[in-house]
């Protein structure tokens, strides 16, 4: 129990740096970021409060505390990713649309500039 | 032009057919003379666009790959930007026969429909068919057929020509991916309505298929599931209303 209470502090704590670092040197946008250091922090809560730990597996209706941590952990990531996959969905559809849009405006210079020449 | 003063574009959206799309663009010129064509090249590694520009097409140059949808419904956006009253589209392969678009053409205008399919089965299978993609098709037919209320011969066929009104919708909505068996869900939902007329099919002119077993059954779930996601947009649209 300590010892996986003790990984999962060092895997948080190095989400958090790698975020904040990530964040500094512009590589992720804040909006973005958000998610990433909630799930760190509340992993980090987590793995040094064995009280919360033991109230959220009485909650959930698990015997087992660390069984329980992975499991919170689990639906905090798929949160993340579930938030990301709507993201990249909503990023995708604009991409496309300006895609087109760009290919449409080439297309008119293009017609225009071989109308001027003809 | 048309004697009615109405306007037809046929659009055709490629991605590497350097080997097929300059007899595509040179037989639809021989079979509707003077009717603009318009090659949608989907980024092409090699030299779609140049053939296709100097067999006489308009080309609409993609900056990044869109795939199916994409690559028609910008095809269909700048048609629809630019007037015109009927699309057709048929692949860059050269599968689609383009002797058969002044057939599709007429059964757009004579019937008022807002799209028309060109079916390889009307007329009963044709041999170019292959084996795997005739039992897909009746899967999907099967599968439509309640969803529709009719059968639809050839849902997966890329030989379609649409109306301005349907031109209208899919400038605004397509589907991306894969196309052809979703639109025809989205058309039904808004009360529009199509029909079948007989076309031919013919091998590739070059190049081969992407068509994977593990791609078809990509395709198969992704439809499923484009099928579905419709049908639950438009009821949750009829309910709010």
């Amino acid at each position: 129990m300590d010892r996986l209470s003790n990984v999962l502090t060092l895997f948080s704590l190095g989400l958090i740096v790698a975020v904040l670092g990530s964040l500094r040197r512009a590589h992720i946008r804040v909006e973005y970021s958000v998610s990433w250091l909630a799930a760190g922090v509340a992993m980090l809560i987590l793995s040094r409060s064995q009280a919360l730990m033991r109230w959220l597996a009485r909650m959930i209706g698990v015997g087992d505390p660390p069984l329980a941590l992975i499991l919170a952990v689990l639906v905090v990531f798929l949160l993340v990713f579930y938030r990301f996959s709507v993201t990249v969905s909503t990023l995708k559809d604009a991409n496309i649309a300006l895609a087109q849009r760009v290919a449409i405006l080439e297309y008119h210079l293009r017609s225009q500039h071989e109308s001027r020449q003809a | 032009m048309t004697e009615d003063g109405k306007r037809l574009m046929i659009i055709v959206p490629a991605l590497n057919e350097e080997g097929s799309v300059g007899n595509v663009v040179r037989e639809i010129q021989q079979a509707v003379p003077g009717t603009p064509v318009l090659v949608i090249d989907d980024c092409s590694a090699d030299s779609t666009a140049a053939v296709a520009r100097a067999a006489g097409a308009r080309v609409l140059s993609l900056p990044h790959h869109l795939g199916l949808g994409g690559c028609v419904q910008a095809g269909y956006r700048l048609a629809f930007e630019l007037g015109f009253d009927y699309v057709i589209r048929l692949d860059g392969d050269g599968q689609h026969d383009p002797r058969d678009i002044p057939r599709i053409y007429e059964a757009l205008r004579e019937s008022g429909v807002q799209m028309v399919i060109g079916s390889r089965f009307v007329d009963g299978p044709q041999e170019f068919t292959s084996l795997a993609r005739s039992w897909g098709i009746r899967f999907f037919r099967a599968m439509l057929r309640p969803i529709l209320g009719r059968t639809v011969q050839d849902p997966t066929s890329g030989y379609v020509g649409v109306n301005r009104e349907a031109l209208a919708l899919f400038s605004r909505s397509f589907p991306l991916e894969y196309p052809e068996i979703e639109a025809l869900v989205v058309l039904q939902r808004r009360a529009f309505r199509f029909r079948e007329v007989a076309c031919r099919m013919r091998p590739r002119q070059s190049g081969r298929s992407t068509i994977t077993a593990a791609k078809s059954l990509y395709y198969i779930i992704h439809v499923l599931l484009g099928v579905f996601v419709n049908i639950l947009k438009f009821e949750r649209h009829r309910w709010r209303r």
